[in-house]
């Protein structure tokens, strides 16, 4: 066994007990942090597996950007308060079934891919390279994309107004939705 | 040499199965758009460990556009439950039949 073998199988330890300690939480505030922590250990297997391109940008977007967005949510809206914090029962028997079929269809593509049992070379990407390859090949879905998080920061600026029945600050022009 | 595709896949099913039973059984729309979060974390680390195997960047491009749509679909889910917060005071999506 390497010393990158032992490397992911820590990182892969990390992930998962950090994510089941996450969705395990009543309380959302620690649902959030640990996930944080998962995230960031999902960035070193990235790093492992040669995308250290991809490993910074999900410390920075994942762990930085999206979870801190979570938490600051969680603490503006005061949920810890709301109802329906725990797990129901009544969802607990699709979920199983769920579950037995989906690890059941992925043993199957796990098993049945042959190739995919010996172990690896190790290889990695330069974010030079990365972005070379990303801005050659794929540059109409880099605008899609570009596109996407646009309508989505529009999206999000029109749902966060105030609503209608409230009274406008002073100064500002009520306009049609 | 590293260990072989097959564990990255059992790794990333795991994650994504997790955040599956969290999107399924947890009754908090913050929770389970956290769900889908650890989903798409999960499909990520499926395609960059694919992209080392056949050695093609395309898996870690993949990855990327990931990261934008759980941006792009975290922004939104969240001012949607903002919303839906200040309408009806609680994050039960069962209250969004009524």
């Amino acid at each position: 066994m390497s010393l990158y073998d032992l490397i992911f199988y820590a990182l892969g330890a990390e992930i998962l007990v950090t994510t089941a300690i996450a969705v395990t939480r009543a309380r959302m505030v620690h649902a959030v942090l640990f996930l944080a922590l998962s995230f960031l250990g999902s960035a070193g297997l990235f790093y492992l597996l040669g995308a250290p391109f991809l490993g910074a940008l999900e410390i920075l977007i994942y762990a930085g950007g999206i979870m801190i967005l979570f938490l600051f949510i969680v603490m503006m809206l005061q949920v810890e308060k709301m109802e329906g914090q725990r797990a129901s029962w009544s969802r607990r028997m699709p979920a199983a079934v769920l579950a037995v079929a989906f690890v059941l269809l992925m043993g199957l593509v796990i098993l049945s891919d042959g190739p995919g049992h010996t172990a690896m070379k190790a290889a990695m990407a330069s974010p030079g390279d990365f972005g070379l390859y990303l801005f050659r090949q794929h540059w109409l879905s880099i605008e899609i994309v570009s596109l996407l998080l646009l309508v989505a920061l529009l999206g999000a600026l029109l749902l966060g107004r105030p609503s209608e029945s409230q009274e406008p600050p002073a100064g500002t022009q009520q306009e049609d939705p | 040499m590293i260990v072989p595709f097959s564990h990255v896949m059992v790794l990333a099913s795991a994650v994504f199965l997790m955040g599956m039973v969290t999107v399924v059984t947890r009754r908090s729309l913050i929770m389970m758009l956290l769900g889908m979060e650890i989903m798409l974390n999960g499909g990520a680390i499926a395609f960059v460990g694919a992209a080392l195997r056949w050695g093609q960047l395309d898996g870690q491009v993949f990855a990327l556009f990931i990261l934008a749509v759980a941006a792009s679909e975290v922004s939104i889910g969240l001012a949607l439950i903002v919303w839906m917060v200040r309408k009806k005071g609680s994050m039960d999506p069962d209250l969004l039949r009524s």
